[in-house]
């Protein structure tokens, strides 16, 4: 019975493995968001050269929609962009641009030449509202409940299978809630 | 030679203070200044992620850097304008991150670890004195039965 003991180590071991062994298979660069089931943060973003409408948080209230963070210097947007332009074509919710950082008029251009799937378009040519969204990278997308509170991020271009498999369904289930309440 | 090195070691610590901090959003008060960079190094760079916004290049460090300037000269104390970071990113973006629940067990492991193996240590050179004969062996102590084995030797020895 005395002898087990020297079996705690290995136990111990053991119980150390299968915890970390775990731990190898998350991502160590996953950033959970801190806005998930918040108010989106208040701001009042200039419009783009070119525009004359920008777009501020109150805009973001009244139907659920998607936030859009891109810039005409990010690789992946270009990737990203033709899926925004078949959201927009599809209607069942508008998307919101956020052109983060971006040179004056590169935005407006970038929008002109590629085509514009935004019901509205922000200028955050210092990033300063980027960092209220606890944004890290372009492209990111935030859907947006009709409260105008943040429900899901998605980070990294939105493909046609995250579309159609993830913030598709999530959109369409928070406007059966909007038509309920 | 010693002019060389003179002139190598100048280049290095001019170096190192323009690393510090790009000039374009270091603070005119060195006071200031000097408690920015100290924030600065406490939070991570969320695009680099291994680097402190201090150290990265990446736009959105120098973003931060800026933003940290801002309160720090705006009259937050280091820990809120750690704390208004941290509500915007999560704790992750703390280098250090804080005691709560959810990371008792990552500071308090090193602890237990070492208590454990330090009851461990305990229990384990106790057990090894168990029988008499190791126990004096242990205090460099002769058992009766070595003393008077000794003592049949000595009067032995003494009798020739």
């Amino acid at each position: 019975m005395r002898r087990l003991i020297y079996f705690a180590p290995l136990g111990l071991f053991l119980v150390a493995a299968i915890y970390f062994a775990q731990g190898l298979s998350r991502d160590p660069g996953y950033m959970p968001s801190m806005l998930i089931d918040r108010p989106a943060p208040v701001f009042d973003l200039p419009p783009i050269e070119g525009y004359t409408e920008g777009f501020s948080s109150e805009d973001l209230k009244g139907e659920v929609s998607l936030l859009n963070i891109f810039g005409s210097w990010c690789v992946s947007c270009n990737v990203e962009h033709p899926v925004l332009l078949a959201i927009k074509a599809e209607g069942i919710a508008p998307i919101y641009g956020l052109d983060w950082k971006d040179p004056p008029g590169k935005g407006a251009e970038w929008l002109a030449r590629k085509g514009d799937p935004y019901t509205k378009v922000g200028d955050d040519a210092d990033g300063r509202i980027a960092i209220e969204f606890g944004v890290t990278g372009a492209p990111e997308t935030f859907v947006i409940d009709a409260a105008g509170r943040v429900r899901h991020k998605h980070i990294g271009p939105i493909s046609p299978q995250v579309w159609r498999d993830v913030l598709r369904p999530m959109v369409l289930d928070l406007k059966k809630d909007e038509v309920g309440a | 030679m010693k002019k060389f090195l003179a002139s190598i070691a100048t280049v290095g610590a001019l170096a190192a203070v323009a690393f510090a901090a790009n000039p374009d959003d270091r603070l005119a008060d060195p006071e200031l200044e000097a408690r920015a960079q100290a924030v600065g190094r406490e939070l991570r760079c969320v695009v680099c992620q291994s680097q402190s916004i201090e150290d990265s290049d990446a736009p959105l460090a120098q973003d931060l850097r800026r933003l940290v300037r801002e309160r720090i000269s705006a009259g937050d104390t280091d820990r809120e304008a750690l704390d208004y970071i941290a509500a915007r990113y999560g704790d992750y973006v703390l280098l250090r991150p804080p005691v709560r629940g959810s990371t008792f067990l990552l500071w308090a492991a090193p602890a237990g670890l070492l208590m454990l193996a330090a009851g461990a240590a305990v229990v384990f050179l106790r057990g090894r004195g168990g029988t008499p004969a190791a126990e004096a062996a242990a205090d460099h102590q002769l058992t009766e039965e070595e003393r008077a084995r000794l003592a049949e030797l000595e009067e032995r020895a003494g009798g020739a």
